[in-house]
């Protein structure tokens, strides 16, 4: 922790937001947030615009968060964190509704649902409240594309399988038949497990003890 | 307005459209908690208490802020609900039993984060449900999800006897287990119309 506190050393800045991203992944490493991962992830597209609005979240709540720390009591400050999170999610609630009715159909209440990944929360608590503002936004951003690299791999492999096409384009031509497995909720899980293997297995054969 | 029996409510939010297993909501604590069966079932009654009142305070509050034409407080005010009821569940459990506050630890007060509460009070504002739906969706939610969770738990105890590779051990066997269960609820589906 002491040497997070070094603030101004580009280098240790460009290791706040690697580590968000990849060896401190949000979904593969931490198993946070895990429910939006697993429900929104049918197709690319629902899994790019999750990530985005969850990111925009993170980012936002994360710098106000930092912003105010100190004038937050400690004992009301997850009640805070969560009101501030609660207004960003309205905010991109209709900003998506304004941008893409349709998008806004197929995620449905899932990005209500922003508000409760744990994700979010867990950045407010464990690095904005204690970090100075441009750590913290570096830190969110982090997360964030970390969590939507892992919204895409989910929505990557689940299109391909499940539809036979990647963003909405064909890939396997019309005559290849879509495991609708993949589509349905057994699938997510499937997947899900699948990805954790494999990071599992990379992390083990490079010697790192497991968690 | 939505017309359904409360019975088929109930059976709905129960078995066909699992919060856990085909919903995706309440993943954390169903991953988190389900290593022993006794936890999973104290921490499924505390999940369902906490269901019921803030279904019942999402249902006057839905009112109030329809009154005042204010819509777009729905998110903020449900979430301030629900962070007082777990608050209330947590003092009620620590006076009364100082083991299962223990044994819940960090998932007690991550009851305000699982996504199953507010899913629920959202579900139900949209759906339009009156009052006695909204207690048999509550409650059918609330089953639901002690049951995924019991049964999660009951696999797991048998999974940590039996010899799994290391690389598979700990979420990635869990997750494939929690695949194969959520395909066994899909057989569920048709029930009760």
């Amino acid at each position: 922790m002491t040497s997070e506190r070094v603030a101004g050393k580009a280098d240790k800045n460009v290791e706040v937001l690697i580590k968000g991203f990849w060896r401190d992944n949000p979904v593969f490493v931490m198993l946070l947030g895990m429910c939006p991962v697993l429900a929104v992830t049918n197709s690319v597209i629902n899994a790019l615009a999750m990530g985005m609005a969850t990111t925009f979240v993170l980012f936002m709540s994360s710098t106000i968060v930092s912003l105010i720390r100190r004038l937050i009591p400690k004992q009301v400050r997850i009640a805070s964190f969560i009101l501030i999170i609660a207004t960003f999610v309205t905010v991109v609630e209709y900003l998506i509704q304004a941008i893409s009715l349709e998008i806004h159909k197929s995620l449905g209440a899932f990005i209500s649902l922003i508000v409760v990944n744990c994700v979010i929360l867990g950045r407010a608590e464990a690095f904005a409240s204690k970090n100075p503002v441009g750590k913290s936004m570096l830190d969110a951003l982090g997360v964030g594309v970390g969590f939507t690299f892992a919204c895409l791999c989910l929505g990557f492999v689940r299109e391909l399988l499940g539809a036979g096409t990647i963003a909405g384009v064909s890939v396997f031509g019309s005559s290849f038949e879509g495991w609708s497995i993949m589509i349905l909720p057994g699938g997510a899980f499937f997947v899900l497990g699948a990805w954790l293997l494999l990071f599992n297995w990379l992390r083990e054969r490079k010697g790192v003890p497991q968690t | 307005m939505n017309t359904g029996t409360p019975w088929q409510i109930f059976i709905d939010a129960c078995l066909i459209n699992n919060f856990v297993l085909s919903l995706f909501l309440g993943i954390c604590p169903f991953l988190g908690v389900s290593g022993k069966t006794d936890t999973a079932v104290r921490m499924g009654a505390a999940v369902m208490f906490v269901m019921l009142v803030s279904s019942t305070c999402a249902y006057g509050i839905h009112h109030v802020l329809v009154l005042i034409n204010a819509p777009y407080l729905h998110l903020i005010s449900y979430i301030v609900v629900i962070a007082s009821a777990v608050q209330l569940v947590e003092m009620f459990i620590k006076k009364f039993s100082p083991a299962l506050f223990q044994a819940l630890g960090i998932f007690l007060p991550l009851i305000t984060t699982n996504c199953a509460i507010l899913g629920l009070a959202l579900f139900q504002t949209n759906r339009q449900y009156d009052f006695v739906q909204s207690l048999s969706f509550a409650l059918g939610a609330g089953v639901g999800f002690t049951l995924a969770l019991l049964i999660m738990s009951g696999i797991r105890e048998r999974l940590e006897l039996s010899d799994v590779s290391s690389i598979v051990r700990g979420a990635a066997v869990t997750l494939m287990v929690a695949g194969v269960l959520s395909m066994a609820f899909m057989g569920f589906a048709g029930m009760g119309r």
